[in-house]
């Protein structure tokens, strides 16, 4: 109990972000709404962390902490991957994902 | 309802309306502006649990960076004026079907739990605290993951300026 919210409140609308982000993941075709679609994820995953830590361990930072870092790989895995994009868009200049099939056969 | 209880309700409201427009939009630079709603509700969300710093953190590396990148990138590989064909109508339901069976069955699982009941009296977060937790090699000290996400930091860096470069062929 947080100011009269209990965790639980907090648990559903991160449970609730993350399966809109898995549906956004299953219809997209466009490479970077699929980015998108991961980062509404890790964002929710971070909301889960940092209520666990405010709501069950007070004293500890734990939940904080592992926030910063999924925030920080969360940064490096998007450049990457905007790198990777931008190579396939000139290269096949297209970004769905129906199209890169080079190196599946 | 208390304040809290209200703000709550407001940035869960926000959240996940502008989350539904994210991955439901056909326009690929709405779906941008739109996922900056809800990080920086996120945001919004950090600050009411008295977490400062991390808030910040959230504005500036996500909100900020983030998706300020995705824009620069949507604006590189597709024109503003285009719109993302519909998925077929059998994929959306069948991924609808997926989605909400796995959210149905996590919150019923959620409120099946009994989570201890803690009295937090919170203490402010203060950022001396912070830095000596992140360099501190004793217990609860956070210096081996910080050395190593500056080293990932630094692979991705130069991973990706090596994956963009142009190449001379």
């Amino acid at each position: 109990m947080f100011e009269g919210i209990p965790l639980t409140w907090f648990l559903i609308l991160a449970t609730i972000m993350f399966f809109i982000g898995i549906y956004g993941f299953l219809i997209r075709k466009n490479l970077i709404t699929i980015l998108m679609s991961l980062e509404l994820v890790l964002n929710s995953v971070n909301i889960n962390f940092v209520a666990f830590n405010k709501l069950l361990y007070p004293e500890h930072l734990e939940g904080m902490f592992f926030t910063v870092f999924v925030v920080a790989v969360a940064a490096a895995e998007a450049s990457v991957a905007i790198a990777i994009i931008i190579n396939i868009y000139r290269r096949l200049d297209k970004i769905d994902v129906e199209n890169i099939d080079e190196m599946k056969y | 309802m208390t304040n809290y209880q209200f703000m709550f309700f407001l940035l869960s409201a926000i959240i996940i309306i502008f989350s539904i427009l994210t991955v439901t939009t056909r326009r690929i630079l709405r779906a941008a502006t739109f996922l900056l709603f809800v990080l920086v509700a996120t945001a919004g969300l950090y600050f009411m649990l008295r977490f400062n710093f991390l808030a910040a953190i959230q504005l500036t590396l996500y909100a900020g960076g983030i998706v300020v990148l995705i824009i620069f990138s949507v604006l590189l590989t597709s024109h503003i004026s285009q719109k993302l064909e519909k998925a077929s109508i059998s994929k959306r339901i069948l991924a609808a079907i997926a989605a909400i069976a796995g959210a149905v069955l996590c919150i019923i699982t959620i409120l099946a739990t009994e989570f201890p009941t803690v009295t937090p009296n919170p203490p402010e977060t203060d950022i001396h605290t912070i830095g000596q937790a992140l360099l501190s090699t004793d217990k609860f000290g956070y210096s081996l993951p910080f050395e190593v996400i500056s080293i990932l930091l630094l692979a991705a860096m130069i991973g990706s300026i090596i994956i963009a470069k142009k190449r001379k062929d």
